[in-house]
């Protein structure tokens, strides 16, 4: 790997051991890819926290929360203090919601040690957004900007709708990034990665977040982890329906960077979309494979009665807040089943101050923040039987918690938590 | 390729590219289907859990793993560098499919590893044979299963 002047100086240690190892770690990584040079980047989204047993313990015995940044942010031998952030960082999701730990079956003694945590890692001057959609909460890249980012639905985001550039980064790669400003100049950095490999006709509409989702996870499931190209599309997806089809085409098949012909920025037209490429494969989107995305989507789902509803996988927008509040006010939460919904901490702010977390509190649901149940493994005692409006979480939930899904709209998912029962269905 | 030793075992050679150098050796474990690292092992065991993986419940704890590719979470990394703390990573890592999460989990579990084979490890490696990986040069020598029982 080619380095620059700079860089070589923090290989050094110029700018002390932590760099130094940041740097160590970013060669050894560019190298195993086959990357020429790294790529200065200040937009990193990374995971730092300890909310694990383990982590604490490791914490405890092995040098605080520099020991486990080095061991588990910079992948060093030995324990260096850590400096402060050099790039713009804003933190993942966590292993629970702090304000909500007794709800999530969370011991105090694991909330104080968090919230020790929390206190390091804006000390560092990383921002405590503690969300998966990072950019509903103030990192919103530029087109065109090179990111680090952590998170596979953050990551499809950020390459396909806001045209930045990001490869699917990992805890160590992005403890390194924010410490030293680079990444590897590799994959969705250049050009000619970002191009189409398949083209997707659609034969039926997709409209609603749901279709959107149904969309995403048959879509993932054809071209694993390459690039598609959908073309066809009426009505103009907002930023639910994008945050929906991305997660969805990322959990099912591993996807990070797609084009919408006519809405995303880097497919004007299929041309543009493909620059140059020749398709792989045409794929067409009808009934049939509407259908089969939902009977997947499904395939966990028996029983009728719902013991919860779990909705903000990726974490709920303020207007899919408020489109929830609107459903669930003069409603009760069936006294058999549970809702929880997810949002960043910021956004909940909003929804306190416009009364919408009022109103799902008095519905008899919860608001929380932070985490969500495939993070967490967290669910309402004794569950058995979920409901959800997301692909990515009905993709992950059955294997992690050993539960049935039901996936359908939100408005299924409102029905089944003030029922009690799942009386959704594809329309 | 195929080298004699001996007169007896039958050692094959795969050559390759070098993407965490080491040596190492030991069974080997190979499947066809690619490996989800959060979600996807216990990192506590080594072991594969994800449903519906033609591995489910089989530990790759000092194995030499020859898959296709990583999928799944950004938290692949993570999950591996955890079986090396815990001591259960692999012995070695040889796959096909490079990837981000693929060689930041290879560099942290630490494990020699290599990928851009002249031949389909895939196919040229079944379960239970002795493989030594020699990534510092590029080459696996691969022992079969038949000719050591």
């Amino acid at each position: 790997m080619r380095l620059t002047d700079d860089e070589q100086a923090m290989l050094d240690g110029r700018d002390g051991p932590a760099v130094q190892r940041a740097m160590d770690l970013l060669l050894r990584y560019g190298r195993a890819l086959g990357a020429e040079r790294l790529v200065e980047t200040n937009n990193v989204v990374a995971s730092i926290s300890a909310t694990t047993p383990f982590m604490r313990d490791y914490a405890r015995q092995r040098g605080g929360m520099d020991g486990v940044f080095s061991e588990f942010s910079l992948d060093s031998d030995d324990v260096v203090p850590i400096p402060r952030v050099r790039a713009f960082t804003t933190h993942v999701q966590l292993g629970f919601d702090p304000g909500n730990a007794a709800l999530m079956g969370v011991d105090e003694q694991t909330v104080r040690f968090y919230q020790q945590g929390e206190a390091y890692i804006t000390g560092l001057g990383v921002q405590a957004t503690n969300t998966c959609t990072p950019y509903q909460v103030g990192n919103i890249p530029t087109r065109g900007e090179h990111c680090a980012w952590m998170e596979s639905s953050a990551v499809i985001y950020c390459n396909s709708v806001i045209g930045a550039r990001t490869n699917t980064e990992g805890r160590e790669s992005v403890g390194a990034a924010m410490l030293t400003g680079r990444i590897p100049y590799w994959g969705y950095h250049l050009d000619e990665n970002r191009r189409g490999t398949h083209h997707i006709q659609l034969a039926v509409p997709v409209e609603s977040t749901a279709d959107w989702g149904l969309l995403g996870y048959w879509i993932g499931e054809q071209v694993q982890d390459r690039v598609p190209v959908v073309e066809g599309i009426g009505k103009l997806p907002n930023l639910a329906r994008l945050k929906h089809f991305g997660a969805s085409a990322s959990s099912s098949g591993g996807v990070e960077m797609y084009h919408l012909v006519g809405v995303t920025p880097e497919a004007p037209s299929v041309a543009q979309a493909f620059g140059g490429n020749y398709p792989v494969a045409q794929l067409r989107y009808g009934e049939r494979e509407r259908r089969d995305a939902w009977e997947k989507l499904n395939h966990t789902g028996r029983d009728t009665q719902v013991d919860y509803v779990m909705l903000g996988c990726p974490h709920y927008t303020i207007e899919q807040i408020w489109e929830a509040a609107r459903l669930l006010e003069g409603r009760k939460v069936h006294a058999d089943c549970e809702l929880w919904i997810f949002t960043p901490r910021a956004i909940k702010s909003l929804a306190d101050r416009n009364g919408y977390t009022r109103i799902i509190e008095d519905a008899g649901g919860h608001l929380l923040t932070d985490s969500c149940s495939a993070m967490s493994r967290a669910a309402p005692k004794g569950t058995r039987v979920v409901a959800l409006d997301s692909a990515k979480q009905a993709h992950y939930l059955p294997a992690i918690l050993g539960v049935q899904a039901w996936f359908g709209d939100l408005a299924e998912c409102i029905d089944a938590a003030c029922t009690g029962r799942w009386n959704g269905g594809l329309s | 390729m195929i080298a004699s030793e001996n007169g007896k075992d039958e050692v094959r050679v795969l050559r390759g590219r070098c993407v965490v150098p080491g040596v190492a050796e030991g069974e080997a474990l190979v499947t066809r289907d690619a490996i989800s690292g959060w979600g996807g092992i216990d990192s506590r065991t080594g072991t594969i859990v994800e449903t519906r993986h033609e591995l489910r419940g089989v530990s790759f704890a000092g194995k030499v793993l020859v898959f296709p590719g990583a999928k799944g979470s950004s938290g692949w990394s993570n999950a591996f560098h955890l079986t090396r703390s815990l001591g259960v990573a692999p012995a070695a890592m040889l796959f096909n499919q490079m990837s981000t999460k693929l060689a930041l989990g290879a560099v942290v579990t630490r494990s020699p590893s290599m990928t851009a084979f002249d031949q389909d490890p895939l196919a040229e490696i079944e379960t239970g044979d002795w493989v030594r990986v020699d990534a510092d040069r590029g080459l696996v020598e691969i022992r079969k299963r038949r000719a050591t029982v």
